[in-house]
């Protein structure tokens, strides 16, 4: 389990600055075009409602938060949909192209297997489930609702950090 | 006139996989760089976050300045700030838990990480969590604290969009000398080579 001598097929990242100018643009031009930013956890929410549908459609026409979402027909296909999956082909483009895709379960060697698992679910679980509170995640509220100067984003970002901190140091995550 | 408020397949699909190959890019898709903030050691998250914010900022401004953007035709989350301060609480716990936010988690599922694919399944059962759990109190609390002003620091503060852009911009400068600071202290920032190979055991 020795590190691995260096590897010259893995190319570095950008640099941050030059990555956020990059980051920045790709933002205007997605308000330019959609009329709102960026986002991901909207996507989870039309997934779980496009199931729903399939799965139990009375429940899911009937549940306080699906129901109006579900009501126009599936959500899953909407603009949020395709984005995510665009972002999967980019992150696929990006990890190819520069050397830097390999399958691993990231924190089996640091955590453990079972335990990286673990709390990648638990992870997983209390950022969907927050996000929903919040009505975005890091992307749609902390990012694109910053730039829209949004009161609301900076308060999200605010306690996204501090709290983020302060469970850092409790729990080891990966 | 902007916004073309385009909301088809395509205009979806490019935006996302630009979003996408610069997330990947900026070694967002690592566990390891993203946790790496938490720990003061990699500050990547915070300064391109910024600058991100600042360049869009300043392009939508600069557009609407120059009536190329419609007023108002931008959307900007609701100013309900005790849903935003409890969301963005538990997005945070759950980054620094799981490694990832909703959107990295996609990128890091992308560059090959199978611990990403169970944090998705996680934002996945977190959402349907919420809609099972979704009665009063939740409703209650994603309209407490609500600005009635309006959403922006403009309509909530009357802080013109310029003085809000040049407090940004402090703001990014201060993150670069301080997160700089912090990385040279902490062992640097986490290269493209330690976030292939994985979270070390020692680290």
């Amino acid at each position: 389990m020795n590190t691995p001598t260096s590897n010259p097929r893995i190319k570095p990242f950008w640099p941050p600055f030059v990555a956020g100018v990059v980051l920045g643009l790709v933002l205007l031009l997605t308000f330019v075009l959609s009329g709102h930013g960026l986002g991901a956890s909207g996507a989870a929410n039309d997934l779980v409602a496009g199931i729903g549908l399939q799965v139990a459609p009375e429940a899911t026409r009937a549940n306080g938060y699906l129901g109006p979402q579900v009501a126009d027909g599936n959500p899953l296909g909407s603009w949020m949909t395709w984005e995510v999956v665009g972002v999967a082909i980019g992150a696929l483009a990006g990890a190819f192209m520069a050397g830097r895709f390999r399958v691993q379960l990231d924190g089996e060697r640091s955590v453990g297997a079972g335990s990286r698992v673990i709390k990648a679910l638990a992870g997983g679980f209390l950022a969907g489930f927050g996000a929903r509170i919040a009505g975005g995640c890091t992307s749609g509220i902390g990012l694109s609702g910053s730039a829209a100067l949004g009161v609301s984003a900076f308060v999200f970002l605010a306690l996204f950090f501090v709290t983020g901190m302060i469970v850092s140091r409790l729990v080891k995550g990966v | 006139m902007f916004p073309l408020n385009d909301n088809g397949m395509i205009s979806g699909l490019l935006c996302g996989i630009l979003f996408g190959y610069v997330l990947e890019n900026a070694g967002f898709g690592s566990p390891v760089k993203l946790s790496a903030q938490f720990r003061l050691r990699d500050w990547a998250v915070f300064k391109v976050m910024f600058t991100a914010i600042v360049v869009a900022a300043v392009g939508l401004w600069l557009l609407r300045v120059g009536g190329m953007l419609k007023p108002d035709s931008i959307a900007v989350p609701q100013a309900a700030l005790v849903a935003a301060a409890v969301g963005g609480a538990l997005v945070g716990a759950g980054f620094a838990v799981g490694g990832y936010c909703p959107g990295t988690s996609v990128a890091g599922l992308f560059s090959g990480r199978m611990d990403a694919l169970v944090f998705v399944v996680g934002v996945s059962t977190g959402t349907a969590g919420f809609a099972v759990f979704y009665a009063a109190t939740l409703n209650a609390l994603k309209s407490a604290g609500l600005i009635a002003e309006g959403d922006t620091f403009a309509d909530a503060y009357e802080i013109s969009d310029p003085v809000m852009i040049a407090i940004l911009v402090v703001a990014l400068i201060g993150v670069f000398f301080v997160g700089s600071w912090f990385e040279r202290r902490k062992g640097g920032p986490v290269t493209a080579q330690e976030a292939v190979e994985g979270a070390c055991p020692t680290a």
